[in-house]
């Protein structure tokens, strides 16, 4: 064997690619599958890809395409026999793909301003909070969107994308609301020391619901810090075949929570925290980081989780009928799939109904409907026709890309203009809790 | 015709959209789930209509490209490996359910749709459409046919063949071929839809399935019996067999497989354990009871160090975790999984396998044994790794002395996964010459150009028989 097809195999995991029995199971598992019945769209499929390039039968630029279909939602690793892992095979073929391509003038500036610089420093995603919200607040949003500027520049997926994006909160309002650094008390007696996880573009376009999901924390008993100096979590970079700076980010992340004592690292996105309990694997072979890494990721919790394990918070009446779409990673990685049902139905008044496919991914994929909006679309509508099947007026979900991507594919089903919401768990269980609260000051209310 | 004037060919019947030809596309489709096969197909379509097959295999009749309709892939055999090149079919575009009639309790459908989905539509009419073939989440109706699929229910209701009523096939020349109907009753000339069922894609293109219902069983219940000798598991699945109790499940898992999923899964089984029957009764509440708590006492009669009888079906659904993790268990072991499916006449059960033990160990192979203990056929499955050539040798070796000694003890060399690529030279041991003579004939009348999924199951060689020793 030639020594760069050793390397290929080597870059691809080939010891990981033969565990594939190819039996097929995954593909009742596969979005992408299940909307195109084309083999090359499933994950039985693109481990066949990704050996028959390490076996030297095919190029590297072959099944480029096939895997860039991929949204990497891991719903196939849950139907698995075998135990492969198909996220890890998926992010070592995006690397070696992006190690080994000649990368146009166009996709290098993105990758550099956007990954590296923007979400790569924490001062990068600062100054991206500023840009959205003067974007927003000069009106500028507006005007491009009315007169057709943003669909002529970015074209219509992502313009839909920028018109579902709520307004993002003043950098003053984050500074007063408590930004890097800032210790938000425990409500009665003190239980746990937590360290909120706040994402990158969660703090931002999502900034509500992180403050929602601390106020939860302090209820529950817990002192919270925003750890000062953290920054991405890096998924959206090990997605995109950017695995040194995804190691990158767990370093600095890891650094930066190790400098205080915390019982527990929390977030409210599920992506965001797969990725965080995820650092052990991606550090693995580091032997200066392996061990931090690891007692770092054992100490992750998502919002669901770590509520669930503390003393209940008192909630009150908030009816109405909801569904919830998962977040593939919270359920496929991270295998939180009972906890946010829970939560939801010990909510006074709230009827919890099923979606009927919560477990197959709503199409968003970090970046994936940005990249890929024909699939991404036709499986949001697809979720979309679903919600309003069930006659929900809310749709509860776990993590912000799939917040902003439902938001827009309501928005283009029309089920916006009928009221229906898309909501983080966090906010619905917020507001439950205000009411308890509203009650205790008032009394209840007879009916 | 060159591959290019092919593939605008087949675009001009199916639409650009459903004609794959990229390289990529050509490496996805030139495996299928049994190990260590790979070829490449020429060009990959998805009819949409009976009639769209039927031009397509006009046109390749026309120009002698071989045809190999493929449902899910999720075969054992190679069935649907292209070995000569060719058209690969993919019929899974054509998967609507046309019909379920509950006056003549049939469904019809078009040979896409997967087992799962059929299964799932009759039973939201208090209908049951048992084969359960163990890909069924993925497994195609008109795959299932091809391959006359078993599954776990095999004992009580038969496999797939026992359900299909009627069919619609496209003949390689494009003829239009009707066999049976929605009749229980039909005599009328030779029994062309069983030929059909099991003909593994070699003898027409199936396009539309007329298939028997029964009424959905009104409760179910589960027992786990644990034992520490293998001979009195044999005795506890011939006893419960002579008390008239035919179960709906009865499965065995061996001293290997036990352990390995006792290993992976943790769900209480002891690892010192010799076997271990899984047993499950469907029907009328009252008869599932009586011979649930029967079937228990028996397997404490026959020895059996423990029994576990579910009270609910939510604590059934938790012992059968035992027997569905036998797969997940030993896929993890190593890369590459060798899953057989030897199958011999109830009563030799602990002689296979003491045979299978004994094979294992004289190659130096680990060889796990799980499989449907009510109807003989056992999944002898060795974990291995397909980058050993050496070892590879082993494992065929292991299988022949297997297969040989599975027909000595009356049974055969395949209950469930088919012929293909992987049995064809040990059919004749199982059909003799005289059966292969009559299966070439068929052929030659169905598809005189051999077009149709070439070099599957009729044999190239036969393989010499070894001599085992017994004893």
């Amino acid at each position: 064997m030639s020594d760069a097809l050793t390397r290929m195999q080597e870059s691809l995991k080939y010891d990981e690619l033969i565990n594939c029995m190819r039996c097929g199971f995954c593909l009742s598992a596969c979005p992408t599958y299940k909307l195109s019945l084309h083999e090359p769209r499933s994950p039985r499929g693109r481990i066949a890809l990704a050996r028959a390039v390490a076996e030297g039968h095919l190029e590297l630029d072959d099944i480029t395409g096939p895997l860039d279909q991929c949204i990497g939602c891991r719903a196939c690793e849950v139907a698995c026999p075998a135990g492969v892992h198909y996220g890890e095979i998926l992010e070592a073929a995006r690397a070696t793909i992006v190690e080994n391509k000649q990368q146009g003038a166009l996709e290098r500036l993105v990758r550099t301003v956007g990954l590296k610089w923007v979400l790569g420093t924490p001062g990068g995603i600062r100054f991206a909070g500023w840009a959205i919200w003067l974007w927003q607040v000069t009106g500028l949003s507006w005007l491009c969107r009315k007169t057709g500027l943003t669909k002529a520049v970015v074209g219509k997926p992502m313009a839909e994308l920028e018109a579902a994006m709520p307004r993002v909160p003043s950098p003053v309002k984050r500074y007063m609301g408590g930004g890097p650094g800032h210790v938000f008390p425990a409500v009665g007696e003190r239980r746990a020391r937590v360290g909120f996880f706040t994402g990158c573009i969660q703090e931002i376009t999502f900034w509500k619901e992180n403050r929602d999901a601390i106020a939860l924390l302090q209820n529950a008993g817990c002192e919270v810090l925003i750890v000062p100096g953290q920054g991405c979590c890096g998924a959206v970079h090990s997605h995109t075949g950017e695995e040194a700076t995804a190691h990158a980010q767990a370093k600095r992340n890891i650094a930066a929570f190790e400098k205080h004592q915390i019982d527990y690292v929390v977030n409210a996105a599920g992506g965001c925290g797969a990725a965080l309990k995820e650092y052990k694997l991606w550090l693995a072979r580091d032997p200066e980081w392996a061990e931090r890494a690891a007692r770092f990721s054992a100490s992750v919790r998502d919002i669901s989780e770590i509520l669930l394990s503390l003393p209940p918070i008192p909630l009150g009446p908030r009816p109405g009928r909801v569904t919830l779409q998962d977040s593939c990673h919270m359920r496929n990685v991270q295998k939180l799939v009972s906890e946010p049902r829970k939560l939801l139905n010990s909510v006074p008044g709230l009827e919890f109904v099923e979606i009927g496919n919560a477990d197959q991914c709503c199409g968003a994929g970090g970046v994936y409907n940005v990249m890929q909006p024909e699939t991404a679309n036709a499986i949001g509508a697809d979720k979309a026709s679903r919600v309003k099947a069930t006659g929900a007026r809310e749709l509860v979900v776990t993590n912000p890309p799939c917040q902003l991507h439902m938001r827009a594919s309501l928005m283009r089903a029309g089920l916006d203009k009928e009221g229906v919401r898309v909501v983080h768990i966090a906010t619905v269980l917020r507001e439950a809790m205000d009411a308890a609260k509203a009650q205790e000051r008032t009394g209840p209310t007879k009916p | 015709m060159g591959d290019a004037a092919l593939i605008q060919a087949l675009q001009r019947i199916v639409g650009e959209q459903h004609v794959l030809h990229a390289p990529a596309d050509l490496a996805a489709y030139a495996v299928d789930a049994s190990p260590l096969l790979r070829s490449l197909p020429t060009v990959v379509v998805f009819p949409g209509s009976r009639d769209e097959v039927k031009a397509i295999l006009e046109l390749a009749s026309a120009q002698q490209i071989p045809v190999i309709p493929r449902g899910a892939a999720s075969n054992l055999s190679g069935g649907t490996i292209a070995i000569n090149g060719g058209i690969m079919l993919n019929m899974n575009r054509m998967n609507r359910i046309i019909e379920i009639d509950a006056a003549n309790l049939t469904a019809t459908v078009e040979p896409g749709v997967t087992t799962a989905q059929l299964a799932r539509e009759v039973e939201a009419r208090g209908l049951f459409y048992p084969p359960d073939p163990g890909s069924q989440v993925i497994s195609t109706i008109g795959g299932n046919v091809a391959e006359n699929a078993g599954g776990l229910r095999g004992l009580k209701y038969g496999v797939t063949r026992d359900y299909v009523m009627g069919l619609e096939a496209v003949l390689p020349n494009g003829t239009i071929l009707r066999t049976g109907g929605k009749n229980a009753k039909d005599v009328a000339g030779y029994d062309l839809t069983r030929l059909l069922v099991g003909s593994e894609g070699t003898l027409a293109v199936i396009t539309e399935i007329t298939v028997k219902l029964v009424p959905k069983p009104e409760t179910k219940r589960a027992a786990l019996a644990i034992f520490d000798r293998l001979e009195d598991a044999g005795t506890a699945v011939a006893r419960i067999i002579e008390n008239r109790i035919i179960p709906c499940t009865l499965e065995i898992m061996d001293r290997g497989t036990v352990k390995a999923v006792e290993d992976f899964a943790h769900v209480g089984l002891p690892t010192d354990a010799a076997a271990v029957l899984f047993i499950e009764q469907d029907g009328p509440r009252a008869v599932v009871d009586a011979d649930i708590e029967l079937a228990g006492k028996l397997c404490r009669e026959a020895g059996a160090r423990d029994v576990k009888v579910a009270a609910t079906v939510e604590e059934g659904t938790k012992l059968a975790e035992a027997r569905r993790f036998a797969l997940p268990a030993l896929a993890r072991l190593r890369p590459t999984c060798v899953l057989e499916d030897a199958t011999v006449p109830r009563s030799h059960l602990p002689e296979m396998f003491r045979f299978i033990e004994a094979t294992a160990e004289k190659y130096n192979l680990l060889i796990c044994t799980f499989g449907h203990a009510g109807d003989g056929n056992l999944h002898p499955t060795c974990p291995c790794d397909e980058r050993d050539h050496e070892e590879l040798e082993r494992v065929e070796k292991a299988f022949a002395e297997i297969f040989d000694k599975a027909i000595s003890l009356g049974g055969t060399i395949t209950g469930e996964h088919g012929v293909g690529i992987a049995k064809q030279d040990y059919l004749a041991w199982k059909i003799g010459e005289a059966g292969v003579e009559v299966s070439k004939g068929i052929k030659a009348v169905f598809d005189p150009q051999g077009i149709l999924n070439p070099g599957k199951v009729l044999p190239k060689a036969t393989r010499k028989r070894l001599v085992v020793r017994q004893g």
